[in-house]
C-alpha cells in the first residue's frame, strides 16, 4: 500500500503530508522553546542581579558561525538534488553532520569547563536556564545528526527507486535544522551576551 | 526532478548573500556587546539584530518567504500563542507589585 502525499501535494492544503507536518512539529518547537525564554525572562527579572561574563564569548561566536554555516551547507545538499548533482549532495549533507559534530564537541569543553569550576545547573540561576536552554537545544542538534545519519546511509537508498520523496525529506530534514540554528541565533545574545 | 536549474541557481545565488549577511550580522552582535551600552539599550540592539537574523533564515533557507497559505496559517496562529506565552511573567510581576 502506498502511502498517499509523500510526493504530490495535497489539493486542500497544497503541500505534501511530510512538509505539513514538520511546520507543525515546529510549531510546538516553537512553544517548547517559546516556554523555556519565558522562564529565562521571570527569572531574569526577579534576580537582584544577573550574572555577566560568565560564559566564553570567542567560543559562542564560533560556535553560532558552526551553526549558520551548516545551514547554509544544509540548504546547499537539497538545492543540489534539485540539481540532479547525487555527489555534491552528499558532499553537502556530510558537512552539515560534521559542522554538527564540531558545534557539540565544543559545547562538551564549555560544559567541561564550567562542571570542573564548580558551576553545574546547582551552582545559581543563570547556570541553571543556562545548561537548560543550551542541553535542549544539544539535544535537538543530535536529534538531527541522528536523522542525517540516517540519510547518509540506509536512507540514502530512497534516491534511486523515489528521488523526489528523499529530495522531500532532505527538504523537512532542512526545515528541522533551520530551525535549530534559528534558536541558536537567539540563544547566543540572551545568553553569552547580555 | 521537475527543477529549472535557473531558478535553483538564482536560489543558490541568494543563499551565499545571506549567509554573508548573517556572519556580518554576528561580528556585528559581539561588536556592539564590546561597546558596553546600558543594559536595556544592549538588549535592544542584540534583540534586534537576532531578529533580522532568523527572519532571513525563517524567509530565504526554510523559504519562508513564498510558501503556501496553510503554513501562514498555523505560524500565525503559533505566534499568537508565543506571544501570549511570553507576556505570563510579566503579568507575574504585576502580580507581585498589587500584593
Amino acid at each position: 500500500m502506498n502511502i498517499p502525499y509523500t510526493v504530490e501535494a495535497r489539493p486542500d492544503t497544497g503541500l505534501h503530508n511530510g512538509k505539513l507536518g514538520v511546520w507543525l512539529f515546529l510549531a510546538s518547537e516553537v512553544m517548547l522553546f517559546g516556554a523555556l525564554f519565558s522562564t529565562y525572562i521571570l527569572l531574569r527579572v526577579g534576580a537582584p542581579e544577573w550574572p555577566h561574563g560568565e560564559l566564553s564569548v570567542a567560543l559562542g561566536t564560533v560556535n553560532t558561525i558552526i551553526l549558520i554555516s551548516s545551514s547554509v551547507t544544509m540548504v546547499m545538499a537539497w538545492a543540489t538534488l534539485k540539481l540532479n548533482q547525487w555527489s555534491r549532495h552528499r558532499v553537502y549533507l556530510s558537512l552539515t553532520f560534521l559542522l554538527a559534530l564540531v558545534f557539540l564537541i565544543n559545547k562538551y569543553f564549555e560544559y567541561k569547563e564550567h562542571l570542573e569550576a564548580g558551576q553545574g545547573p546547582w551552582h545559581d540561576t543563570f547556570f541553571a536556564i543556562y545548561f537548560t536552554l543550551t542541553g535542549l537545544h544539544g539535544l535537538h542538534i543530535l536529534g538531527g545528526m541522528i536523522v542525517m545519519a540516517y540519510l547518509l546511509g540506509p536512507g540514502a537508498k530512497l534516491w534511486r527507486k523515489n528521488p523526489d520523496q528523499f529530495t522531500n525529506r532532505i527538504e523537512i530534514t532542512g526545515l528541522y535544522w533551520h530551525f535549530v540554528d534559528l534558536v541558536w541565533i537567539f540563544l547566543f545574545p540572551v545568553l553569552y551576551l547580555l | 526532478m521537475h527543477s529549472d536549474p535557473a531558478e535553483v541557481h538564482k536560489s543558490v545565488r541568494s543563499y551565499l548573500i545571506v549567509f554573508g549577511a548573517l556572519l556580518v550580522c554576528t561580528l556585528l552582535t559581539v561588536a556592539a556587546n564590546r561597546l558596553q551600552f546600558a543594559v536595556p539599550l544592549a538588549i535592544t540592539i542584540a534583540l534586534i539584530i537576532a531578529t533580522v537574523k532568523g527572519s532571513m533564515v525563517a524567509g530565504v533557507f526554510m523559504h519562508l518567504s513564498h510558501e503556501k497559505q496553510a503554513i501562514y496559517g498555523a505560524l500565525l496562529l503559533t505566534l499568537v500563542f508565543f506571544i501570549v506565552l511570553l507576556f505570563v511573567p510579566i503579568l507575574t510581576v504585576m502580580d507581585r507589585v498589587r500584593l
